[in-house]
């Protein structure tokens, strides 16, 4: 048995020779989506490569995945760690050039010294994962059905730099609400992808895979677990894939939410109303103080990856910075998520070397047009929550113009980009009641 | 000849800025040299084996103190050891440069910096000319001076820009010293001032904002000065353009004239009422191109240098690739290769020895937004375009806001790194465009 995943490994195709360190465990033959039965796929065992994984191949069978990073590659980041080489301190006294020093060896400290990967392991392989190929490429995904025969299939879609670590938190209240609380009608099966490029997705190894692409994909995934009718939600790209979804309505899609809208009028209006005028400044904020990365991730997304590939401390600040400006905090990240739900987040990226492939979604979606504030006239029934520190927040008469079949809208009180991470019982809470309606 | 604890007291005492300041084995001289002294003491590494890859710049005064560099072996065995370890990104998917640097070309250039490359080449050259290091409104300044043996010459401060260094205008540093040895004239002499801009090189960190274009501009009068020219010129392309500009807008003592192979022509002047000519169309163009796919870099640097920095100072091959993008992407190279790979692995290695990704970053935090448009200028304003470049302006945006634009000259070949890539022809143009100035 072990000779034949070791055959799998070594028959990778271009993009999978690239695919290291991540000893994946991985089902052999036709597995049904709910089997368990798991082999866990050695590492290769000289010095060279002990910290290099192969993803397994992917088919169209849906196939249970379990993560197990390496000991080689848990080592190998600590030595990066410790022999980081820093510049000097930051010429002012705030985050206005980014991540200031002494945060940054603060938090490269804990990476180093006190942070556990396997605990992270442990609590993601407690979710059922499963990896199938879909238009080439091998997506990865949590997929927890509920209890509750008649529950609502929902795919939740994270975006960058988050994972499907964003969600690990709500998959258990949304999948089994009596468990925690609620009402048993209250209940999603929840399916959680990764996008392709990021965590165990595959990288794809060709052009064309924007948010359109992504969304087919999501469309064909639904259908292949058994769903018939089912909604969508997300966030940042997320948003992006469910604005793409609800544009192309594929079969048995009955209604979106996304917690980032993009409904910018195409002409802005001459007099705003406070509320249009804030969303305004602050999108005009993002494109002159706050979208470095996205441009250069847009544009040379090859280039930037090789500095946060070969540097841990790198790739840690490249997203850390997003995490102090994007949620809500009164000045530091670690106000709205833990230091170890931060470094889950960034030790996915950093073990499954996705910093260049991550960025290439912005790259593609520049080039294809998917990239802009607004997301167009879209009549899928559509439902939104407005988190207070989002990059902008849109005033719902934008929402009312482009989108004929707003059902729900609802403006909370805290949180921000990362909705789910930051305030896991909020938006719990908000797709419970944005769904009620679309049930049964 | 000078006692080694002298050295180590004066390095010993560092200010915040030096506490950064790491791995750069100097020279420095000690006691009150003169300009062209070459008294020299050379400062060794720090013992211990955590700090030996590590050096700390000597600190500076308001004396003009020679300079020489000696990079620790350590900081170079460093450098090889993470070239080896390099953990390299997946193949871009597309079979061009728009993405970035292809990994291929990406893991060729590594190959040669780890196994071909060698520092202590360029370090010895640099150690042939005379180097210095002063203390200008609190930043210690590194520059080249050479001077002519006519009496005579026009000095020039030639400033260099990102990513470049000091190191583009090695080439020609001798042809515009000593033309007679290069096929010029005695009239064609220059005394040459090539400073490294602060943050970059060899030059202090600064540890405070406001290091903007302006101040720059007027750290080098006082440089000029201090080394006893009161009639000079000044050049530049890129940064080195801006800093050679603001120069000029600032009417400083002195400055008679201005060379630009970059002159900072955006936004262009408003059009005619018949509209644009189609040159102008040409190059308003590129302008759009550099905004919506090539600025990306900039768009970062000037937003958040310290994040970008992170990445940069410790990986080398980030750092290189994030140079040899900007190599690849402005040098005229169509059909070869416009600069060697030794010559581009000089600077890279610079940028890498010295840390100063964040640093150099910072230009742009502090002056790309504020400082780095097209400004009328009345001061007598020479320009060469070198073709290859990727913004090429027409001479009408020059006459539109230069009141005394004295020479014009488009040069076929030649890119942004117009001193790198075509000495000949870049001392060339300083000798045509100077000689009214003399």
């Amino acid at each position: 048995m072990k000779n034949d995943l070791e055959h799998r490994a070594e028959v990778a195709v271009p993009l999978n020779s690239r695919r290291k360190f991540i000893r994946a465990a991985v089902t052999t033959g036709g597995a049904a989506i709910l089997s368990a039965e798991l082999a866990v796929l050695t590492a290769r065992g000289n010095a060279d490569t002990a910290a290099q994984i192969v993803l397994p191949a992917a088919t169209k069978d849906v196939t249970p995945f379990k993560v197990s990073v390496p000991q080689g590659a848990i080592d190998d980041l600590k030595r990066r760690l410790a022999s980081t080489r820093w510049p000097e301190r930051e010429t002012v006294g705030d985050w206005s050039q980014g991540v200031p020093l002494q945060k940054a060896q603060a938090l490269v400290a804990y990476w180093r010294d006190k942070y556990d990967w396997r605990r992270f392991e442990a609590r993601i392989n407690a979710f059922p994962q499963y990896r199938t190929q879909i238009d080439g490429v091998g997506i990865h995904f949590i997929h927890v059905r509920s209890p509750q025969q008649n529950a609502l299939p929902i795919i939740l879609t994270h975006g960058w730099p988050g994972s499907v670590v964003e969600f690990l938190e709500v998959i258990g209240p949304l999948s089994d609400p009596t468990r925690y609380g609620g009402r048993a009608e209250d209940a999603f099966h929840v399916v959680v992808p990764s996008l392709p490029g990021f965590a165990f997705s595959d990288k794809p190894a060709e052009t064309g895979w924007d948010v359109n692409r992504i969304a087919r994909a999501w469309a064909t995934l639904i259908p292949r677990l058994g769903y018939e009718r089912w909604v969508a939600q997300g966030g940042d790209w997320g948003a992006g894939v469910t604005h793409a979804l609800a544009h192309q309505r594929p079969p048995g899609l009955i209604a979106a939410h996304v917690n980032w809208q993009f409904v910018f009028p195409e002409k802005l209006p001459e007099k705003p109303t406070p509320a249009e005028q804030k969303a305004i400044d602050r999108a005009a904020l993002f494109a002159n103080d706050q979208s470095g990365y996205f441009r250069e991730q847009g544009t040379r997304p090859q280039t930037i990856g090789y500095p946060l590939a070969d540097s841990a401390a790198g790739q840690a600040l490249w997203i850390y910075e997003k995490f102090q400006s994007w949620t809500d905090n009164h000045g530091n990240p670690e106000d709205a998520l833990s230091v170890d739900a931060m470094l889950d987040d960034i030790s996915l990226y950093w073990f499954t070397d996705t910093a260049a492939s991550s960025a290439r979604i912005y790259w593609e979606n520049t080039r294809s047009g998917k990239a802009g504030l607004s997301g167009g006239r879209i009549e899928l029934p559509m439902a939104a929550s407005v988190f207070p520190h989002e990059i902008f927040c849109p005033p719902k008469a934008w929402a009312e113009a482009l989108w004929p079949n707003l059902f729900y809208w609802n403006e909370v009180d805290k949180g921000g980009h990362f909705a789910a991470f930051e305030q896991p019982k909020l938006f719990i809470e908000e797709l419970r009641k944005a769904f009620r309606s679309r049930r049964g | 000849m000078h006692k080694k604890d002298d050295i180590e007291n004066k390095t010993g005492a560092p200010t915040p800025l030096r506490s950064r300041r790491k791995f750069i084995g100097a020279a420095v001289a000690t006691g009150g040299v003169g300009i062209l002294s070459r008294e020299l003491a050379v400062l060794s590494a720090c013992g211990s084996a955590d700090t030996a890859a590590q050096i700390v710049l000597p600190t500076t005064t308001k004396e003009v103190t020679p300079f020489k560099i000696h990079v620790p072996q350590a900081a170079l065995d460093d450098l090889k050891k993470k070239l080896a370890n390099a953990r390299w990104p997946d193949k871009e998917p597309v079979t061009d440069w728009s993405q970035g640097v292809p990994l291929a070309k990406a893991e060729a250039l590594v190959e040669y910096w780890r196994t071909h490359y060698d520092w202590r080449r360029v370090e010895s050259t640099l150690n042939g000319l005379p180097q210095f290091r002063t203390q200008i409104d609190g930043l210690g300044i590194h520059f080249i001076h050479v001077r002519s043996n006519h009496e005579n010459a026009l000095p020039v401060i030639l400033t260099h820009g990102w990513p470049g260094s000091i190191l583009e205008f090695l080439q020609v540093i001798g042809p515009l010293v000593d033309p007679m040895a290069h096929g010029g004239k005695a009239d064609d002499a220059f005394h040459v001032v090539i400073p490294s801009l602060p943050g970059f090189g060899f030059s202090d960190k600064p540890t405070e904002p406001g290091w903007r274009l302006p101040r720059i501009a007027s750290a080098w009068a006082l440089l000029m000065m201090r080394l006893g020219y009161s009639h000079y010129v000044a050049q530049g392309g890129d940064w080195g353009a801006g800093v050679t500009s603001w120069m000029a807008k600032q009417r400083l003592s002195g400055l008679a004239a201005i060379h630009l192979n970059l002159p900072i022509l955006f936004p262009p002047p408003p059009p005619p009422p018949g509209g644009y000519t189609a040159a102008e169309q040409q190059a308003l163009d590129h302008l759009g191109k550099y905004a919506s796919d090539a600025s990306g870099y900039a768009s970062i640097q000037g937003t958040r240098p310290q994040t970008l920095g992170y990445g940069l100072a410790d990986s080398p091959v980030g750092q290189a690739m994030w140079i040899y993008e900007k190599l690849q992407g402005w040098s005229d190279n169509k059909g070869g290769e416009a600069i060697s790979t030794d010559r581009m692995l000089d600077d890279i290695t610079l940028y890498w020895l010295t840390d100063t990704a964040a640093s150099s970053a910072r230009l742009y935090y502090e002056s790309f937004a504020k400082d780095f448009a097209r400004m009328p200028l009345d001061l007598p304003v020479a320009v060469s375009i070198f073709k290859g470049d990727f913004f090429a302006p027409p001479k009408i945006w020059g006459d539109q806001t230069y009141s005394k634009l004295f020479y014009w000259n488009e040069v076929p070949k030649g890119g942004h790194f117009a001193a790198l890539e075509q000495p000949e022809l870049f001392v060339a143009e300083l000798r045509k465009s100077f000689p009214q100035m003399r």
